[in-house]
C-alpha cells in the first residue's frame, strides 16, 4: 500500500494507539472525580497539557483540548465572535480557508455579521496591504490558514501577526491543521490569539485535536455542562486522547528534525517530474509552500477515474480536500488562485508524510506514467 | 543566525568581595540542577560572568529558565568568536541583518568594551571600525549613539570575544543556598508559596513543612502541596517538603480546648512541630506567609500569643504586604493557579466560628495544661513522611512511557 493522502488523515503509530489503549483501561477515572481514580486521570491530562505545551513553547494553560480541527475552529471563530460582537461585528479571512471555517463565517454572516474575505494571488497567498486595507475600527477578529489544506500554500503568518499587532481588538486565529509538525511556526513570535490543530494529522487518533488560547484571551463556550477546560469546553476530558495527542506530537516533532530535509527531496522529485508527464498541469506554486502538499490537475480526466485506477494499484491519493471531495463541485480553493473550470475541478491532491518513502514516490510516478496515457488513450 | 551561547551577568553578587567565589561557586550549581534536562550544555565561570555554550540547543527554553534563577542580574544572547576584528565585523553583521529582518529595526550603535587590555585595539577604535563595516555593508541603516534601535555590544575577554544585543532581565536576588536553611510553613493557600518565593529570593535554601489531616483532607491537596512545592524549585535548588499527620491532634485540641482557642492552639501545636523538625534538619528559621492583620490567627495579639512557643526567628516577608500585592506575586511565580484551587486543609476543618483576635498567652498556657502536648508532638514528628521535591519531572517509569 502507497499511502498519498495523509492530509485527509494519517494513520495513528502502533505506539501511540498502545498509549491510547493503556490510558483507557488503567486511567478510566474521571478527571473531575475527587476519589484516587480521578486524580489520577486529572494528573495525566495535566501532564498531557504540559508536555503538548512545551512542544509548542506556548503555556500549560493555553493549551484547550477538543474533539479536532472543525470544533476548534469553530470554537475560535463563534466563540470570539459572540464574545466580542459588543466591540464590533467586522470579521476578516480568506477565500481559501478550510471549510470549517469558511462555512463557520458564512453561518456568521446569516447572524448579522459582517465579513470581508481576502482575495488570493496565483500563488494562494494574500496581500498584506489588502489585509491591512480591510481592518476597521469594529474588526474583531481575523482567521487565516497557515499552510492551505488543498495546495499547501503557505501564508506569512508572522508578517500578518507582526502587522495585526498594531491592532489590539483583533484577534488573530490560525488554522494550522495541516501545518504543525510540518511547517514550524512559532506561535509566541507570531503573536497569535489562536490556533488550531488536530491530532489525527500528526499520527494521533481522531477524536482529539487542541486550540491554544493565548492567556487572557476569553471564548464565548459553544458547548455547555460541566465547565471543563478552563470553562471554555465543556464534557468529560478525552483523557486516552489527549495523552496519545501528546505522545504524536512529540514523534512527530522528533521526526520532523531529520525529516524536513527528506521531504524536501521528495517534493522535489514529484513538482520536477509530475509537469513532464502528458496532460499535468501543477496547481501548487513552487514556491512559499509546504512540501507534503502537491496539488496537480490531469488535462481532460475526471480526478475520480485517477483515483480509481491509482487505487487498484493500492496508491491512494485524493481529489481536492477530503472534506468536500464527495461534492462534485470545483475547488473554490483553486478558483480563487484564478485557474480556470476545468482545473479546478480535474484536481489531485498529494499529501506525504515522515512516513513516505523515495521507493513509493518513484512507484507513484511510474505508475502515474502509465495510467495517464491509457485514460488519455480511452479518451481520444 | 545561531547563536553558541549565553553570557550571564551577576548583580549584588560582584559585591561581595571575599565571598563572592562563593556566591559565584553556589550560582553555578543552581543554574546546572535547574538546567538539567538539559544534557549538552557546557558551563564556564569567567571574572564576573557565567557564560553557558548552547553546543546546538535551542536557546529559548533554557533562557525561560534563566530567567527564574535568583543571583541573575540579566543575560544575553552572545556569539562568540576569536579575538579577531574581521570576526567581529562578520558576526556583527549578521545580528545586524537577522534583527532587521526580524524586527525591522533601522538604527544602531557598537558598544565595544575591552575586558582583556592586551587585545592591542582599545574600545573606541574598535567602535569605529566594526560600526563602519557593518554600516558599509548594509541598506537602510544609520547610527545613532544615543537611541539605536540596536545596541551591539563585543566584549573583548582573554579566551575569546562575545558579542550580545538586548539584556534579558533577571531575577535579581542572592542564589539560593548562600544564606542557610529556613522551614517555610506551606499550608496550599496563595500565601506561604509568595513568602517561600520571597525567601529564596535573599539565597535561603527551602525545606517546606505541610500540616495534613486525612480522611478530612483528601489527596489532592496534597497533589496541591506537593506542586506548590514543586513550582518554587524553579528558583534553584529542590526542596525537602515534611508531611506532618495532624489529624490526632485537631480531634484532641477539639474534644479538650474551649473552642474560641482551638484556633491559638492549633498554631502554637504547628510551630513547636516545626520547631522540632528544624532542629531535626539544622534549619535555623521558620518562614510563613502570615501578614498583619489578615485574618484571626495573624492579628498582632495571635502572632504575640503564637510566637511564645519558640525562639526561632520567624520570617514574614508579607507581613506588611495587602492581598492584591501578594496575588500579584503569586501570578508572576505561576503558583496562584494552583493555589486557587479548591481543596481543604487542615486549617480549615474542625474550625470554631468563635476563633479569638485577642488571644492571650497566660490563658493559652493555662488551657495547654489539660492537654498532652509532648505526647502528640512526639507522635506526629515521629510520622512525618518526608519527600525530595525536585524540578525534574522524576515520574514512574509506568507513566513516562505513556508519554
Amino acid at each position: 500500500m502507497i499511502y498519498l493522502d495523509n492530509s485527509a488523515t494519517t494513520r495513528p503509530h502502533k505506539e501511540v494507539l498502545d498509549t491510547y489503549i493503556k490510558v483507557s483501561y488503567d486511567f478510566f477515572g474521571n478527571p473531575s472525580s475527587l476519589h484516587t481514580l480521578g486524580m489520577e486521570a486529572e494528573g495525566l491530562l495535566t501532564k498531557a497539557r504540559t508536555a503538548i505545551a512545551s512542544q509548542l513553547q506556548v503555556g500549560a494553560k493555553e493549551i484547550l483540548f477538543t474533539s479536532g480541527g472543525t470544533e476548534g475552529n469553530n470554537l475560535a471563530i463563534k466563540g470570539t465572535a459572540s464574545h466580542k460582537k459588543s466591540k464590533g461585528r467586522h470579521l476578516i479571512t480568506t477565500e481559501v480557508e478550510h471549510a470549517s471555517s469558511y462555512e463557520t463565517y458564512k453561518e456568521l454572516e446569516q447572524a448579522g455579521f459582517e465579513v470581508t474575505y481576502l482575495k488570493v494571488d496565483s500563488d494562494g497567498r494574500i496581500s498584506l496591504e489588502e489585509l491591512e486595507q480591510s481592518i476597521r475600527k469594529e474588526t474583531i477578529l481575523v482567521s487565516i490558514i497557515h499552510v492551505n489544506n488543498e495546495t499547501g500554500t503557505i501564508q506569512p503568518i508572522e508578517k500578518i501577526g507582526r502587522l495585526l499587532s498594531k491592532y489590539p481588538q483583533v484577534r488573530f486565529h490560525v488554522d494550522d491543521v495541516q501545518g504543525i509538525t510540518k511547517v514550524p511556526l512559532n506561535i509566541k513570535k507570531a503573536k497569535i490569539d489562536l490556533l488550531t490543530a488536530s491530532a489525527h494529522k500528526f499520527h494521533g487518533v481522531r477524536g482529539s485535536g487542541l486550540l491554544y488560547v493565548r492567556d487572557g484571551v476569553r471564548l464565548k463556550p459553544q458547548i455547555h455542562g460541566g465547565v471543563q477546560e478552563m470553562q471554555m469546553r465543556s464534557g468529560t476530558e478525552h483523557v486516552a486522547g489527549a495523552v496519545a495527542m501528546a505522545k504524536a506530537l512529540r514523534i512527530e516533532m522528533e521526526k520532523a528534525k531529520e525529516g524536513r530535509a527528506d521531504l524536501v527531496k521528495l517534493h522535489s522529485k514529484l513538482i520536477h517530474t509530475l509537469p513532464k508527464i502528458e496532460g499535468v498541469t501543477m496547481n501548487s506554486p513552487l514556491n512559499g509552500v509546504a512540501h507534503h502538499i502537491i496539488n496537480f490537475s490531469v488535462d481532460s480526466i475526471k480526478p475520480e477515474v485517477l483515483i480509481q485506477s491509482l487505487a487498484q494499484k493500492k496508491i491512494y491519493v485524493s481529489t481536492k480536500s477530503a472534506c468536500s471531495s464527495k461534492l462534485a463541485e470545483p475547488s473554490r480553493v483553486l478558483l480563487s488562485m484564478g485557474k480556470d473550470n476545468h482545473a479546478a475541478s480535474s484536481a489531485i491532491r498529494v499529501s506525504l508524510s515522515y512516513e513516505t518513502t523515495e521507493q513509493e514516490i518513484q512507484f507513484f510516478i511510474q505508475e502515474l506514467k502509465k495510467i495517464i496515457p491509457t485514460l488519455l488513450g480511452v479518451k481520444k | 543566525m545561531e547563536y553558541n551561547h549565553i553570557l550571564i551577568r551577576f548583580g549584588e553578587l560582584a559585591l561581595k568581595g571575599k565571598n563572592r567565589s562563593f556566591f559565584e561557586k553556589q550560582l553555578l550549581q543552581n543554574m546546572k540542577f535547574t538546567l538539567k534536562e538539559f544534557s549538552g550544555l557546557t558551563f564556564k565561570r569567567t571574572y564576573g560572568r557565567i557564560i553557558i555554550e548552547l553546543n546546538g540547543l535551542n536557546h529559548e527554553p533554557i533562557m525561560e529558565k534563566l530567567s527564574f534563577i535568583f543571583g541573575i542580574h540579566s543575560f544575553s544572547l552572545a556569539l562568540k568568536v576569536e579575538n579577531d576584528v574581521d570576526e567581529m565585523k562578520n558576526a556583527a553583521l549578521g545580528i545586524l541583518k537577522e534583527q532587521q529582518a526580524n524586527e525591522g529595526i533601522k538604527t544602531f550603535k557598537i558598544t565595544s568594551k575591552r575586558a582583556y587590555k592586551p587585545f592591542p585595539i582599545d574600545s573606541q577604535a574598535l567602535n569605529q571600525k566594526i560600526g563602519g563595516y557593518v554600516l558599509s555593508q548594509s541598506d537602510d541603516i544609520s547610527v545613532d549613539v544615543h537611541n539605536p534601535d540596536l545596541d551591539i555590544r563585543v566584549e573583548v575577554r582573554e579566551a575569546a570575544t562575545y558579542l550580545t544585543f538586548g539584556q534579558y532581565p533577571g531575577a535579581g536576588g542572592l542564589p539560593v543556598g548562600t544564606g542557610g536553611k529556613v522551614l517555610l510553613m506551606l499550608s496550599g493557600g496563595i500565601d506561604s508559596p509568595v513568602a517561600g518565593y520571597l525567601t529564596m529570593k535573599r539565597g535561603a535554601r527551602l525545606e517546606a513543612i505541610h500540616f495534613h489531616s486525612p480522611p478530612y483532607t483528601n489527596e489532592r491537596a496534597k497533589e496541591k502541596v506537593k506542586e506548590l512545592a514543586k513550582r518554587l524549585t524553579k528558583f534553584g535548588s529542590s526542596i525537602r517538603l515534611h508531611l506532618v499527620p495532624f489529624t490526632d491532634i485537631q480531634q484532641h485540641l477539639h474534644k479538650e480546648a474551649p473552642s474560641n482557642y482551638q484556633m491559638t492552639l492549633m498554631r502554637r501545636m504547628m510551630l513547636r512541630i516545626s520547631e522540632r523538625i528544624a532542629q531535626e534538619r539544622g534549619i535555623l528559621a521558620i518562614a510563613s506567609g502570615e501578614s498583619l492583620g489578615q485574618v484571626a490567627s495573624q492579628t498582632l495579639h495571635s502572632m504575640n500569643t503564637i510566637n511564645e512557643v519558640t525562639n526561632l526567628p520567624i520570617i514574614r516577608p508579607l507581613v506588611t504586604m495587602d492581598k492584591l500585592e501578594v496575588i500579584d506575586i503569586a501570578k508572576k511565580i505561576d503558583t496562584y493557579e494552583t493555589s486557587i484551587l479548591p481543596f481543604e486543609d487542615c486549617c480549615t476543618i474542625f474550625l470554631p466560628p468563635d476563633s479569638k483576635t485577642r488571644p492571650k498567652r497566660e490563658h493559652a498556657n493555662k488551657f495547654e495544661k489539660y492537654l498532652e502536648v509532648d505526647h502528640y508532638i512526639d507522635d506526629a514528628v515521629n510520622r512525618t513522611e518526608s519527600i525530595q521535591i525536585s524540578n525534574v519531572n522524576k515520574v514512574e517509569k509506568e507513566i513516562e512511557d505513556l508519554f
